[in-house]
């Protein structure tokens, strides 16, 4: 007997939506008997956790916090992934787009009145996350550099440079020497919805659902579909492939760049460390987990940020170390990644050995 | 008889009308810590958590003291302190120098709850601050490294380039140089509080560079290992490192928070608590010299001791002549750095080799 897997012909929608279910429910028992092994009760500690995610509007604002920049990252890495162009340089753009938000908050004030300043600081962190994935696309597009390790690489160089920027000349001089810009003007500040949750909420929202209608409407959203699908019959197409790939991943990383300019303007207000918190590399997680889907994105990304909220109640109702909610989320996400597999693939159980050949 | 039923329900009635407040009364005083690591670092967290241990066995069920650990500086703990208030805690003490802001930005939000910083400089009505003068015990520490060094090299870990720390290693070097003025201290920057593999990795740089001492400030055990590990000495901080490591340690500059927090639950309680900036010292047992190394000889113990005795009779560790990395006298004799000046200190004196970032 012999257990193949072979690849789906059609992704079956059955599997789509089954998969994703049966995979929760398989993490779910695995961490329950992680709990059980530490004494916690499973049921009690699931309750606190979704109840310190979504019960309360505290929790869900915190919740919203972390969604959002997985929101954005994910849908600006999707936008790569659907040209199989290996974007994990979403960290690096988010930095990036955050480093250029904050010069602009910081020191373009006298030229800019009003709320024309926050604006600029916007838009400002599209442009710079725009520029810094536009290298990797020109470097493979004309060279053929491979770009999983160019945008990889290149997320150190943006994180330290940003580490210069506030350990050095952008340091708060009042500051006591403590790493950090000063704090932007109120003009440079996103208004906030509810607690900490801010506007980019929306703009998160309506990305969604404009990258689905490009995809799904559009000519360019076409034309990327077959680049993604194999570049030679674009090019038999008459589409011009290299200049669609560098636009397609200048936008990915304006996106990726808009979640970091949200994070200075909307949440820290001050360029500091805790800004590079892993975001860009949970975007590739939320991209895959909506399998591409725009429309998914939103709900991918709230579910792993309640995830990351709701893991504080570990510690504070369960009194589990804090070690125990990183173990946890990984114990989570393991399955519904693995589960992917089955949406691709069928598996067939062989019970005769089929041809000599085989078994060679 | 009618009358002592109806003297009975009377007293009966007023019991009632007492009791459910008696019962307020008694409700315990919700206490929270906020850690940056664990208290297994056997260092910053730990010397907390033993605090915490203390207050909690102290007032017994008068209070009731809980922790949350590895919080990041920065956005995220701003989120933990919140919820903590959101919870109903009525005193939150954040041990980190980072969560200044996230606690002052918490502490707007909820006038009730006191808010305790540790080592920060922002207060507000209902949030204090607290810190010690642990570079008294560090220049304690300083004379032993400065007789024990063969190279004249001692290398020191340090965390962020920030006063707290810009003070410990100036301390320390003064130390130092009262009993050897010709070693230098080495100092290496890891620009983080809490990394294990950080703070060992900058050990090991500065052995390699030829330091045969490692002091430290940091929030773990590890610079402390990596010298033991090349058989030379250290000077621990935090905790009495002594006793997780070995003799390879020859003393540490040990936080003592025990005292303080009794004290300060003891003014919650009787409702005399106000906004203060503690910043005690070795004569406050909020700083302290741990057990000296059998390695150390008996004269170096009694110059410390002389020393010790001095700093306990009033006399500052930042007293003049004092000079700068370029050799110019800054403080001159007799002149001590006035306080406001030690708390914003970013400069090094004489015999410190680096740069305050």
């Amino acid at each position: 007997m012999r257990i193949v897997f072979e690849k789906r012909k059609t992704t079956s929608v059955a599997a789509m939506v089954l998969v994703p279910v049966v995979s929760f429910l398989v993490s779910l028992v695995l961490t329950a008997i992680l709990l059980l092994v530490f004494g916690a009760d499973p049921l009690k500690t699931f309750a606190a956790m979704a109840a310190g995610a979504f019960g309360n509007i505290h929790g869900f604002s915190e919740t919203l916090v972390k969604s959002i920049p997985l929101m954005l990252t994910g849908l600006g890495v999707g936008i790569a992934f659907r040209l199989k162009f290996w974007n994990i340089g979403a960290e690096g753009q988010l930095t990036l787009g955050g480093v250029a938000a904050a010069g602009i908050a910081l020191f373009m004030e006298p030229f800019l009145p009003g709320r024309s300043l926050l604006w600029a600081a916007v838009l400002g962190g599209m442009l710079a996350g725009a520029l810094w994935a536009g290298i990797s696309a020109l470097l493979k597009t004309s060279l053929k550099v491979d770009e999983t390790l160019v945008t990889l690489m290149m997320n150190y160089i943006a994180i330290l440079y940003s580490e210069y920027l506030y350990y050095g000349p952008w340091r708060d001089p009042k500051g006591y020497g403590f790493p950090g810009s000063r704090m932007f003007s109120e003009a440079a500040w996103l208004p906030r919805l509810f607690g900490r949750a801010h506007a980019g909420l929306w703009v998160a929202l309506i990305l969604a659902v404009v990258l689905w209608i490009v995809f799904k409407r559009t000519r360019w959203g076409f034309e990327l579909q077959i680049i993604g699908a194999s570049q030679k019959a674009a090019r038999y197409q008459g589409i011009a492939v290299e200049r669609n790939i560098v636009l397609a991943i200048m936008l990915s990383g304006a996106i990726c760049g808009l979640a970091g300019a949200f994070e200075v303007t909307g949440i820290s207000h001050r360029l500091q460390q805790g800004l590079s918190i892993g975001y860009g590399y949970t975007a590739i997680i939320v991209a895959w987990m909506s399998q591409l889907n725009p429309l998914a994105v939103p709900f991918v990304a709230l579910a792993l940020g309640g995830l990351a909220v709701g893991g504080d109640q570990i510690q504070f109702v369960m009194g589990l170390p804090a070690a125990m909610g990183v173990v946890m989320q990984g114990l989570i996400l393991f399955p519904m990644l693995a589960g992917s597999l089955f949406t691709e693939y069928r598996v067939k159980v062989l019970r005769r050995e089929p041809a000599a050949a085989c078994t060679a | 008889m009618r009358k002592t039923v109806l003297g009975l329900l009377a007293v009966l009635m007023m019991v009632s009308l007492v009791l459910p407040a008696t019962a307020q009364a008694r409700k315990p005083l919700k206490v929270a810590f906020v850690y940056i690591g664990p208290p297994g670092d056997l260092g910053w967290t730990y010397e907390h958590e033993r605090g915490r241990l203390a207050l909690q066995k102290y007032f017994g069920d008068k209070i009731e003291t809980k922790y949350i650990e590895n919080v990041p500086e920065g956005p995220d703990a701003e989120r933990v302190i919140r919820q903590y208030a959101i919870q109903g805690y009525d005193v939150i003490f954040t041990t980190s120098f980072g969560y200044m802001d996230p606690t002052l930005a918490v502490a707007k939000d909820f006038p009730k709850v006191i808010f305790e910083h540790c080592s920060g400089y922002k207060t507000a009505p209902n949030m204090a601050t607290y810190f010690g003068r642990i570079e008294e015990a560090r220049y304690l520490t300083g004379i032993i490294a400065g007789r024990m060094t063969k190279s004249n090299k001692i290398g020191y870990v340090a965390a962020f380039p920030i006063p707290e720390v810009v003070r410990g290693i100036n301390g320390f070097t003064l130390g130092v140089r009262s009993v050897n003025p010709r070693a230098q201290v080495q100092v290496v920057w890891t620009n983080t509080w809490y990394d294990p593999v950080k703070e060992r990795e900058a050990a090991v740089a500065l052995l390699d560079a030829g330091c045969d001492i490692i002091a430290q400030h940091q929030d773990t055990t590890e610079p402390q290992k990596a010298a033991q590990e090349r058989g030379k000495f250290s000077i621990g901080y935090d905790s009495d490192m002594g006793k997780f490591v070995g003799d390879s340690v020859l003393a540490s500059a040990v936080w003592n928070w025990e005292t303080y927090y009794i004290e300060t639950i003891r003014q919650v309680l009787d409702g005399t608590w106000k906004t203060h900036q503690y910043w005690g010292g070795l004569k406050d047992g909020i700083a302290k010299l741990s057990a000296i190394s059998p390695k150390v000889p008996d004269a170096v113990k009694k110059e410390v001791e002389t020393a010790q005795k001095k700093i306990l009779g009033g006399w500052s560790i930042f007293t003049g002549p004092i000079k700068d990395q370029s050799g110019k006298v800054v403080y001159k004799a007799g002149e001590v750095i006035p306080d406001d000046k030690q708390l914003s200190m970013d400069w090094f004196v004489e015999g410190v080799v680096g740069k305050v970032q």
